[in-house]
């Protein structure tokens, strides 16, 4: 088999996959946006009035996070000390949190319909983003770049803003557009916390769907959603390609140092303090509201009456699920993602682009896209593998970037070594990629099943009675009437929070000294 | 003239630079020693990146062991060379000059003259990402240069380039340092390096300076068997 034909055949399932659970679906739902009043919606009061929501809070909301993430950030990036990478995994930690359970914490917080509960939600969220992205490449950022500047003349401020603001540019743009972007489609927390008051186009369109069964409506904002994040993608892409500076990263031990002086300890444990007092009263206070009134909601969850799902069928239909979509989101991520590392060529970019679509799209466009268009030529939608194919293709984008720079570092003689040899190209990627890609294909397959273990939105749309997941099942108790659901959709959030955590960790212990990338 | 006297810095438990003293006046001194011997953390202290924790460093008689790095007028070349990434090799030259608000046409001037001085003229619009080592290395020299500090510092400039290169750029800094009229410090581990470009020699060894003169009064007449055995190889 020639490289070229190990290409194609690599790339049958990803593209498949993603043609016909993406962009076979996006066709539909804009086919018949064009049947169902295309005009009408974007000329809409109601549409504009949401639009301009979604996208004040989407930016009010990151520069939020901005600021508090940064000075975390600075210190990570400058200290060495006992706890760091402890700190460093609980940061993530509110990252990788279900919606649902976020949203549940926030509700705790008695922060229900307001727009502080949904900005302060998405701050707590996205908290990480900030100081993974920057703090990567600040915590490697060879200090002699600085103490040049330094001698030659640059005060620290001028320093600061004339080496470390331009150099660190690229990654602080990174980490905007991606906190951007999430918020920018935000869905669980907006629904659960908003209210009737607040909704961004995301939630719009799950109730023009769901709600008002007007799917022409929905589909032209899916659309006029998918321009937008396009269009953030597109700029992002383009910023990175004309800044981009040829960065050698030097190792953290070198750069790092500890806090000597008084002042730098205070600041040090301060902001740490500060920062994570943010990120853990919230979760703090969801534990505490659970045992509210005795072990009521907890006694629920084992017997719930008369309601129609149990809380135990949940449980098992989310980890059944979180396992069969890790494995469908690994096998497509990889192979996609060694077809990204190969080539160099347009094909290979484009498709990187296109495989970060379902990422930015929002849950909510593929679940509505499942329904409309999974119906024929196989009626998919009443298959039981129809919310692990959902969890599949949001995952994929993390599998594909937790596995992209491994494989990206698999340098090109190691494959001619071993075609010299005598492997033909199946066996190269079996011994040489696959190999070394082992540890980062776990990864990638932990993160499938922490993102299949919460998602909420494309599931909200497609649950039937008999796969209702644990999320499903919360934002349902969050909806009834009564005290004791209430505590009992607490008690099934810390639950859910125990178990995506857990999983979580034991990612980071895989990944122990390598660098994070989103 | 820069004067150095009786500097300690220590590391927590361990002491980088141990009771040093040494002047500089018009003249090249080399500070030699084996890697681990304090060499990079003395000339880290003259220059205002580390203060030390006794002893001062003057210049012309005034006290300067407290005046911050930027306002010391001295230039440090950086063994990792630590150009500015995200500027062109003009712009970098550039810096200094700009943070001494020279004004744009003597600073285009001035960074020309820098670059010919290193031989890179017609590079000022190149990228960073695109040099080689001894490229790299003639920029930041010429960085280093263009402001015209009151001394020049070089930390192992050729420490990360290969034998040939070496060769040819020791004998242009040596020129370099000649025509300029500045006084130098220059740091190495190669003593070959050192008796190529330095009047003097300050020998250091464990945070001290074992001995200070030209490279013949050294190899003709060492203070210890060390000193001939680590010129002798």
């Amino acid at each position: 088999m020639s490289a070229r034909a190990g290409r194609i055949a690599l790339s049958i399932l990803p593209v498949g996959f993603i043609g016909y659970f993406f962009i076979y679906p996006v066709g539909r739902i804009l086919a018949m946006s064009f049947g169902g009043g295309f005009g009408e919606v974007f000329t809409s009061g109601s549409t504009r009035a949401v639009v301009w929501f979604t996208l004040w809070q989407a930016v009010a909301s990151t520069l939020l996070t901005f600021l508090v993430a940064m000075p975390l950030t600075a210190v990570l990036s400058h200290f060495t000390f006992r706890g760091r990478s402890l700190i460093r995994a609980l940061v993530t930690v509110p990252f990788v949190l279900p919606t649902v359970v976020v949203g549940s914490a926030f509700v705790a917080l008695g922060l229900s319909n307001s727009i502080w509960g949904i900005l302060a939600a998405h701050v707590f969220f996205n908290v990480a983003v900030v100081v993974r992205t920057v703090g990567g490449v600040w915590s490697r950022l060879d200090r002699g770049v600085i103490e040049a500047a330094r001698s030659l003349g640059a005060s620290p401020m001028t320093a600061f803003l004339r080496t470390t603001l331009p150099i660190l540019g690229p990654s602080i743009a990174a980490a905007l557009s991606i906190v951007f972007l999430f918020t920018f489609t935000s869905f669980g927390v907006v629904l659960i916390l908003g209210g009737l008051t607040y909704r961004t186009i995301e939630v719009e369109i799950y109730q023009q769907a769901t709600t008002f069964l007007d799917l022409g409506a929905a589909g032209a904002l899916a659309i006029l959603q998918l321009i937008g994040v396009v269009t953030i993608l597109w700029a992002y892409g383009r910023y990175q390609r004309t800044r981009s500076v040829g960065l050698e990263l030097a190792p953290e031990e070198r750069v790092l140092r500890p806090a000597t002086t008084r002042r730098e300890r205070a600041v040090l444990w301060s902001v740490v303090a500060a920062t994570m007092g943010l990120l853990v009263a919230p979760l703090v206070l969801l534990v505490a509201r659970s045992f509210r009134g005795g072990l009521a909601g907890w006694q629920f969850l084992i017997d719930p009456g008369r309601l129609a799902i149990t809380p135990g069928e949940a449980i098992t239909n989310s980890l059944l699920f979180s396992v069969v979509g890790a494995v469908i989101a690994t096998t497509v991520g990889l192979m996609a993602a060694s077809l990204i590392a190969r080539g160099s060529t347009v094909m290979a970019s484009t498709f990187d682009t296109v495989l970060m679509l379902p990422l930015g799209t929002s849950a909510v466009t593929i679940g509505f896209g499942f329904l409309v268009a999974l119906d024929e030529p196989v009626d998919l939608r009443g298959s039981v593998l129809l919310v692990p194919l959902a969890h599949a293709l949001v995952a994929v984008p993390f599998v594909v970037r937790s596995t992209l720079p491994t494989l990206r570092a698999v340098r090109a003689d190691l494959r001619e070594a071993a075609a010299v040899l005598g492997a033909s190209p199946r066996r190269v990627f079996r011994h040489v990629d696959l190999a070394i890609v082992a540890r980062a294909a776990m990864v990638g397959a932990g993160f499938a099943a922490a993102v299949s273990l919460g998602e909420f939105g494309a599931t909200s749309f497609i649950v039937r009675p008999n796969s209702v997941t644990i999320p499903t099942l919360i934002f349902r108790l969050l909806g009834r009437p009564g005290a004791v659901t209430f505590t009992a959709a607490m008690a099934l959030s810390v639950i859910l929070m125990l178990l995506t955590t857990a999983l979580i960790l034991s990612i980071d212990r895989l990944r122990a000294g390598e660098l994070g990338e989103f | 003239m820069l004067s150095v006297r009786d500097v300690t810095k220590r590391f927590g438990a361990t002491v980088a630079v141990d009771g040093v003293s040494l002047d500089v006046t018009d003249e090249t001194v080399a500070i030699l020693g084996p890697s681990g011997c304090g060499k990079s953390t003395l000339l880290r202290v003259i220059a205002g990146l580390e203060q030390p924790d006794r002893g001062s460093v003057r210049w012309d008689g005034v006290d300067i062991t407290d005046t911050p790095v930027h306002l010391r007028d001295f230039g440090l070349m950086f063994q990792t060379f630590a150009l500015f990434p995200h500027r062109t090799v003009g712009q970098n030259v550039a810096f200094g000059l700009e943070m001494r608000a020279v004004d744009e046409t003597e600073r285009r001037r001035r960074v020309d003259e820098a670059l010919t001085w290193v031989g890179m003229d017609g590079f000022a619009a190149r990228r960073i990402d695109g040099l080689s080592g001894g490229e790299k290395q003639r920029v930041a020299l010429a960085r280093t240069l263009a402001p015209r500090p009151r001394l020049v510092m070089l930390d192992e400039p050729l420490g990360s380039l290969d034998r040939m290169i070496k060769d040819r750029l020791i004998s242009d800094i040596a020129d370099l340092l000649d025509e300029t009229g500045t006084p130098a410090i220059y740091v190495t581990h190669d003593h070959d390096e050192a008796r190529f470009v330095a009047d003097r020699i300050a020998l250091m060894r464990d945070g001290r300076i074992v001995q200070l003169g030209p490279w013949d009064e050294l190899r003709n007449d060492p203070a210890d068997e060390w000193v001939e055995r680590f010129l002798g190889d």
